[in-house]
């Protein structure tokens, strides 16, 4: 079971790495969302996974009953689900920023539009054959 | 003794408020507290001259064997007495030349607090505790150096003192650990006692050669001479008390104070009279080209300086009686020496000594402490520096070359007193670019004091040979030495060698316009030699920086985050490889039901599509089946919150990323990098993924350690009455945490917003000139 669940979180990390690594910002922004979803996933699997019963303390008793999931896990991905949701949006509306300030998305010509501060229109820089 | 060093350092706290409140005054009652301190150290004389160092001890490190352990023997003394008692004058003087300065609250802390910290180095017993306050001189002195800080040169000149000797420091610093382990102790009076121990072990060239470093750096020698005549950029008083009386001399002492424990070797012997003897050498040669009062003075002391190192080399019982009193001497001539040139400076307005004379009428004070002092420099009776000059020309009487080269050193002297101490106040026709009046008392009182101090003391040596003189040359010994000095030795060789001397250096003083000129015109530009090796070292490192990191750290966040995956990956792998963090990988495929299979395909598809895709929609679809193929997983393995939550954020995530993709253009996702890029990206990527999939792997395999989720199993309804134990342990044990969180995402949500409202002030006019342009694309 954790064997496939492995693969799955290796290639997500997989598509995550390769975006982070591209020119276009949005692509990043993407390849962190990526990145975000691989890491829960990876704590999740390293934490034990079990399909057993989730980690509810039933009327009654006053510590579960029979075998229940990993609440620790659970309980860290919780937090590290509303970060990421965080740090995506800002992430995001910060790109837009970007975009409208300096008219380009691309990582290699950001600066250099730093130093003009007018802002260019459109992405003629895109057109350029890859 | 540590109350005194304390004190210092009190008093260095202080000093600003107190200036801040007296004003102009403030300089007579803050030399008060190093008065008292030479009252401290000479107390101290009869007990010390009697063979009973002051020893006191406070564990400060214990786990490593540091204290702060402090011993007053008559070496320490000596330099005790010239850094207190010349800090007074210092002091005085201080606030004379840099009365109505905005930064002289500023300056007497820094003056302080270096004298405290020289201080510190003459009395310390452990070597770890010398080097701190080795390298608070050296802070402090990059401060003073650095002082009238809007000057581009002088801050180089500061930046260039302290590469030098804060680097020579830390070649200290391991020579001492070298010698702390050899010895088993650093505890200097310790080391002193078993120098064989030291001597015969197979490290003790090379410790002997990084300390050995860091006191050439320190005290000037070459070839790391060129700091010392840069850091006249200080004003008058810091050349006076740090680059001339005191901290320079800090190399020299260090190098008598371990000479018991190294020295009498062939190696010790070479090094240092090599050393010390090529610095008198080029020191003496560069002074020929000076015109400066303060870069003269400069040189001069860096001739003196290794002249010191050159007897300690030496090391025989004459030699070191030589240097002991030729230190005394200097401190007490080379202080007011400075402190005149810096008056001259300050009332007359130039130090270029060309350009001054006569200042004798408007100057007779400082003319008469400068001339006196000047006498002594030029190694003249009745002064005590003619009695050092005699000793050192007794103490090298076995080795003609050094003799020789010292005889040459000893004339230049002389030109470089008549230069700074007759020519700029004799004669009638009066040359100052200002018109010239005589000091304040605050500036006279220190020069004056100190030279008539090296008159008294040249009359009647009898003052200072049992108290001070014979105890610090026993304490460079290592064994105690009884010796006289006399004003008078009679017709000796060394008395034939001053007159010889004394002529060569009145033939150049007087000769000295018309040489100096051609001399100036033919070398004055030419930079050799270790200046030009450290300024082309300099260049260098500027570049190669410039290099790396321009290539470490492009304008590109591509360039960044390519080599920051593939740095991780290749170093998380290689030592999960190397140190066998992988061996626990299992791979058993099995367990698994068709459904699961479905959202496991599905996940990887919709992440190949993200990766894929060029179209915006299809990319948004697929990162939102992602979130919701990752939400699945969470309900299968029986994590409801975990599910609902991915659920509700994924939803929200496409939404707020449709409504910017939709102010993007449709190209907003075309234009890759060249394909040999992404080959590289990919490679990466690949790797990255097949790490993470093996470390995964390997940490299933081992043995689950349940302890923590057990205990909230147990305390989640006992202790906080809650049924959903996820959601006690977020808001209950780790509720500090959650807290953060909320707190973090309120950061977050501020951030969002103040760029968007940005966006809405900067003007409608800009976004709507801009957005028809982003359409059409």
């Amino acid at each position: 079971m954790e064997a496939y669940l492995a693969v799955v979180v290796g290639a997500v990390f997989a598509g995550g790495f390769y975006l982070v690594m591209q020119r276009n910002l949005l692509r990043f922004v993407f390849g962190l969302i990526l990145l975000s979803s691989g890491v829960n996933l990876l704590v999740f699997t390293a934490g034990g996974i079990s399909r057993g019963a989730p980690p509810i303390i039933p009327e009654g008793a006053s510590v579960p009953v029979g075998e229940v999931a990993n609440a620790l896990p659970q309980a860290l991905i919780l937090t590290a689900i509303v970060i990421g949701f965080g740090l995506t949006v800002f992430a995001m509306v910060l790109l837009l920023r970007v975009y409208e300030r300096l008219g380009t998305l691309r990582t290699d010509r950001l600066t250099a539009h730093l130093d003009d501060p007018q802002p260019v229109a459109g992405l003629p820089d895109d057109e350029a054959p890859a | 003794m540590l109350i005194a060093l304390l004190l210092a350092f009190g008093a260095a706290l202080v000093a600003p408020w107190v200036t801040g409140r007296l004003g102009r005054s403030a300089g007579w009652l803050l030399a008060l507290l190093p008065a008292g301190l030479t009252l401290y150290f000479l107390s101290l004389g009869p007990r010390v001259a009697a063979g009973e160092p002051l020893v006191q001890r406070v564990s400060w490190v214990p786990q490593l064997g540091v204290e702060l352990a402090f011993r007053v023997d008559g070496l320490a003394l000596l330099f005790g007495l010239l850094i207190a008692g010349i800090g007074t004058f210092v002091a005085v003087y201080a606030g004379g030349y840099l009365a109505g300065d905005r930064q002289l609250p500023r300056f007497y802390l820094l003056l302080f607090s270096f004298m405290a910290a020289m201080l510190g180095v003459v009395t310390s017993d452990d070597l770890i505790l010398l080097f701190v306050f080795w390298e608070l001189t050296s802070i402090t002195s990059f401060f003073l150096i650095g002082f009238q800080h809007e000057s581009e040169e002088s801050r180089a000149n500061a930046l260039q003192g302290l590469f030098v000797t804060a680097g020579g420091g830390l070649a200290m610093l391991a020579g001492f650990v070298l010698l702390g382990s050899m010895a088993g102790t650093y505890r200097i009076s310790e080391l002193l006692a078993s120098p064989a121990v030291l001597v015969e072990h197979p490290a003790y060239p090379l410790a002997l050669a990084l300390v050995a470093l860091g006191a050439f750096t320190k005290s000037a020698q070459w070839p790391f001479h060129f700091w010392l005549p840069n850091a006249m950029a200080a004003p008058a008083p810091v050349s006076s008390y740090l680059h001339s009386a005191t901290m320079v001399k800090a190399g020299v002492y260090l190098l008598a104070r371990l000479a018991p424990a190294l020295g009498g070797t062939p190696q010790w012997f070479w090094l240092l009279t090599l050393v010390g003897g090529a610095t008198v050498l080029a020191a003496t040669l560069l002074t020929l080209l000076q015109r400066d009062s303060k870069r003269l003075l400069a040189y001069s002391t860096i001739v003196a300086l290794g002249t010191m190192v050159l007897l300690i080399g030496v090391g025989t019982p004459a030699a070191i009686k030589a240097m002991v009193v030729f230190l005394f001497a200097h401190a007490l001539y080379k202080a007011p020496l400075f402190m005149a040139a810096g008056s001259v400076d300050h009332e007359a307005g130039s130090r270029d000594v060309t350009r001054l004379a006569g200042l004798g009428r408007s100057m007779p004070w400082t003319w008469l402490a400068a001339g006196l002092a000047g006498i002594s420099a030029a190694g003249l009776p009745p002064m005590l520096g003619f009695i050092g000059k005699e000793l050192a020309y007794e103490g090298l009487m076995g080795a003609p070359w050094l003799l020789a080269g010292l005889i040459a050193a000893g004339a230049v002297l002389l030109l470089v007193a008549v230069q700074v101490a007759w020519v700029p106040f004799a004669g009638r026709t009066v040359r100052a670019p200002k018109a010239p009046h005589e000091a304040p008392p605050s500036m006279l009182v220190g020069p004056l004091a100190l030279a008539a101090l090296g008159l008294t003391f040249g009359l009647v040596p009898g003052l200072v040979q049992d108290g001070l003189m014979r105890p610090a040359a026993a304490a460079v010994l290592g064994a105690p030495y009884a010796f006289d000095l006399y004003l008078w030795h009679g017709l000796t060789l060394a008395l034939g060698l001053s007159l010889l001397t004394v002529s060569l250096g009145v033939a150049l003083a007087a000769t000295w316009r018309r040489w100096q000129p051609l001399l100036l015109a033919r070398f004055g530009g030419v930079r050799v030699g270790p200046v030009a090796v450290y300024e082309g070292g300099w260049r260098w490192l500027l570049r190669f920086a410039a290099l790396q990191t321009r290539f470490v750290q492009s304008d590109d966040l591509r360039h960044h985050l390519t080599i920051i995956v593939a740095f991780t990956v290749a170093l998380t792998g290689g030592v999960a490889l190397w140190r066998g963090g992988l061996e626990s990988m299992v791979w058993a495929p099995s367990g698994a039901y068709l459904h699961e299979f479905l959202y496991f395909a599905v996940i990887l598809l919709a992440t190949a599509t993200v990766v894929r895709s060029h179209s915006r929609l299809v990319v948004i679809t697929s990162l939102g089946v992602v979130g919701f193929g990752v939400a699945f997983v969470f309900v299968l393995f029986a994590a409801p919150d975990l599910a609902i939550t991915q659920f509700l954020v994924d939803t929200l995530v496409v939404i707020i990323a449709a409504l910017v993709l939709i102010r993007l253009p449709s190209s907003a996702l075309r234009g890759e990098g060249g394909r040999d890029i992404r080959w590289l990206s990919g490679a990466v990527a690949i790797a990255g993924g097949a790490l993470i999939t093996g470390l995964l792997l390997a940490v299933t395999g081992l043995p689950f350690d349940g302890a923590l989720t057990r205990f909230f199993e147990a305390n989640s309804y006992p202790a906080a009455n809650g049924r959903n134990i996820v959601n006690v342990i977020l808001v209950d044990f780790r509720a500090v945490d959650t807290l953060a969180e909320v707190v973090v995402l309120a950061v977050a949500a501020g951030g969002v917003g103040a760029l968007l409202r940005r966006r809405l002030g900067r003007g409608d006019a800009d976004a709507a000139r801009r957005e028809p342009d982003g359409g059409a694309q």
